[in-house]
């Protein structure tokens, strides 16, 4: 792999949570399940961008420059093409979240089940300070252990049972306040 | 008799959520097949193409995605004479703030989906057809390409499905957390992989030019479900259900301040909002009364419950309709100035406060402009700001007035119906709470300067 400009410009940087998810390396079987994706596509390399990045985040918790320009590569793709769609899709990710990231929905109908509270109380149970995150740049927090890593997500789709979250891929419906520590319970690291 | 997990109210009639929650169900194909599974696909391959699409039109069936437009009209929309590739595309974004419907048909139904899916490629001859699913649903993503494959295996997918000529692979295509997915346009340049830009209108419709330069139909979900029913009752009967132009039913979902939230399928226009609020979601929480709701979707302007509308007739005349006798239909709901949306019922009740309300809304829309049109990113971030003010209690009196115009300089000055998604929450719950909102300022602030460059300005400038 060349060494691209995209490494200076955008290495992620470290978080406590980076020891958790394997380092960057491409093995046959990802490099299979990257060609089945493709053939869902034929003649259109450049629709198989969001399915790749989705395998590299699922295999390596984030996308680094490495795997941007491996995506490129195998799309034949310049790698900004890549790059501006990791950072324009709030779902893709550019540094380590902990072992556990959890997502808590923040719209309206959540909020008036109490999940800015639920956001609390995770914070306040994992010790996380989200006083440095915002919307857009730095939309997540990782715990000083590492292992868990909060985010607010718009409108989950569960509205009729808010206040919803999710631990990775799982989902949890009416999981009020008061549940934050049962919560962090399933998921003892 | 079908028993369920938990029971449908009385008042629903349930065709597309026939199998949610039904005990003994599973979303396996052996499961659909003893219930009739892909009988309605036998019928339509033996079906001419121009007569399916015959049967949507007359079944009066309106897209339940969010604009509500007649899905068999659309349909017509591909070029006559067109040689391109024609491509389906099954909208499951479903990423509108209080629409939780979707969701249930990918998770416990995704057979009854991909029939649909297949009678309706059929009609309009697409050999290719794509299902694009929210980031957020990553388990609706395996049980649908599950589900794609068990069908691929019967030969209901894949080519000459059962004999009849007809080839056709779905593939499910996954996003990445962007409610700008969700419009028509911004879905398929997603689906090429690149940043979700609405595209410039016309043409109106991806119908003419969608997907890779082709014809292309955008379907959601629920609306796509529905044409398997149209099969199986015909377009006359189905039309039967419901109410004039409003026909058939509908998932409704409530959330919010009601005793008992959740999704009901009902008849559309068969049920008023005093029915929906009362009888099936069990009234207020206990000691508190109903104020406003959203009843469509965040983006549907917002009703007070203690509001009349004036209608105006088929004759010309007029009459008065109190908030509680609204039938949830499209039109009765456009008539009062709001919209039937995606089917997503906010309900908010007298401890709410519309302040907060608005900003939790301008909040989502600052966050998920895609930022191409000046208004529409500009402004979505304005009107989040000016209202973080208001929730914080350092607005001014003014400040109402400029949100209000703020609103009113995006809504119909951009690229995608985003804008007005936006705006209308602002227009209406100032237009109709604007003395709550105006309570929550402070009149003497005015005086202060409200940024540092102001304040700059103001030391080092001249007084008059
Ligand atoms: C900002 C915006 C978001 C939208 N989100 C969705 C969505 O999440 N799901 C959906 O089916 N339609 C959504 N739509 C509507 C689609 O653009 C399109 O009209 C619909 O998918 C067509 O399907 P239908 O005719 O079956 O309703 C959205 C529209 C806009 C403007
Ligand atoms: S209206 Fe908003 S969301 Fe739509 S294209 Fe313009 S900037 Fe993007
Ligand atoms: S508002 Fe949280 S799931 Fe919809």
């Amino acid at each position: 792999m060349s060494a691209s400009i995209l490494e200076e410009n955008t290495a992620s940087h470290e978080t406590p949570g980076t020891p958790f998810h394997p380092p960057f390396a491409i093995t046959p079987a990802l490099e299979a399940e990257a060609d089945e994706r493709i053939s869902h596509y034929p003649g259109n390399l450049r629709s198989a961008t969001l399915p790749l990045l989705h395998i590299v985040q699922h295999h390596f918790g984030y996308i680094s420059a490495a795997a941007i320009d491996w995506v490129a590569a195998k799309l034949d793709l310049e790698p900004i093409k890549v790059l501006e769609v990791v950072t324009f899709y709030p779902g893709f990710r550019q540094s380590a979240p902990g072992k556990f990231h959890i997502r808590v929905c923040r719209t309206l109908s959540c909020a008036m089940g109490g999940s800015h509270e639920l956001m609390e109380r995770l914070c306040e149970l994992t010790g996380i300070d989200r006083s440095a995150s915002d919307s857009h740049h730095h939309p997540i927090s990782v715990s000083p252990c590492g292992k868990y890593s909060v985010e607010f997500a718009e409108c989950l789709a569960s509205c009729g049972t808010a206040p919803v979250c999710m631990v990775n891929d799982d989902f949890h419906e009416a999981v009020v306040p008061d549940k934050a520590e049962e919560l962090l319970g399933k998921y003892p690291g | 008799m079908i028993t369920y997990t938990k029971p449908p109210h009385p008042r629903e009639h349930r065709l597309i959520f026939k199998n949610v929650d039904r005990v003994g169900w599973d979303p396996s194909i052996e499961c659909y097949l003893r219930d009739g599974g892909y009988d309605q696909l036998k019928k339509a391959l033996k079906m001419v193409p121009k007569d399916i699409t015959e049967e949507v039109k007359k079944s009066g069936l309106r897209g339940r995605g969010g604009a509500g437009f007649p899905t068999g009209m659309k349909w017509t929309f591909i070029p006559p004479n067109n040689t391109k590739p024609v491509y389906l595309i099954c909208n499951g974004d479903e990423s509108e703030p209080g629409t939780f419907k979707d969701r249930y048909i990918l998770h416990q139904d995704p057979h009854q989906l991909i029939e649909g899916m297949v009678i309706a490629a059929f009609a309009v001859g697409a050999k290719t057809a794509y299902i694009y699913i929210r980031e957020e649903f990553p388990a609706a993503a395996q049980i649908v390409e599950k589900a794609i494959e068990e069908a691929r295996a019967q030969n209901f997918v894949g080519a000459n499905i059962l004999g009849s000529g007809f080839d056709l692979e779905i593939y499910v295509h996954r996003g990445a957390g962007a409610y700008i997915c969700g419009e028509e346009t911004g879905l398929i340049e997603s689906l090429e992989g690149k940043r979700p830009y609405p595209r410039i209108k016309p043409p109106y419709f991806p119908a003419a030019l969608g997907l890779y330069m082709c014809p292309t139909i955008v379907n959601n979900v629920e609306s796509l479900c529905h044409v398997k029913h149209i099969i199986e009752m015909g377009g006359d009967e189905y039309a039967k259900l419901g109410v004039a132009r409003n026909t058939g039913t509908r998932i409704v979902c409530v959330s919010g301040d009601v005793k008992n939230p959740g999704y009901f399928e009902i008849q559309v226009g068969k049920v008023t909002m005093r029915e929906l609020l009362y009888d099936l979601c069990g009234g207020p929480k206990d000691g508190r009364e109903f104020k406003a709701v959203i009843p469509g979707g965040s983006s549907s302007k917002i009703l007070r419950c203690d509001e009349t509308f004036k209608l105006r007739n088929p004759d010309g005349s007029e009459r008065e309709l109190g908030f509680w006798d609204i039938p949830l239909d499209f039109d009765t709901l456009a008539a009062c100035g709001s919209m039937a949306g995606s089917g997503g019922v906010i309900v908010m009740d007298n401890t709410r406060k519309m302040s907060w309300v608005l900003n939790n809304l301008n909040a989502f829309y600052a966050h998920e402009s895609c930022g191409q049109c000046t208004p529409c990113r500009e402004g979505s971030t304005w009107m989040r700001k000016i209202s973080d003010r208001l929730v914080s209690g350092e607005a001014t009196p003014e400040d109402v007035a400029t949100l209000e115009s703020v609103a009113y300089q995006i809504d119909g000055r951009t690229i995608c119906a985003f804008g007005e998604a936006s705006s209308w929450p602002v227009e209406a719950i100032i237009g109709k709470f604007r003395e709550e909102l105006l309570a929550d300022t402070r009149p003497g602030l005015a005086e202060k300067p409200r940024n540092p460059e102001a304040e700059a300005q103001r030391r080092f400038l001249q007084p008059v």
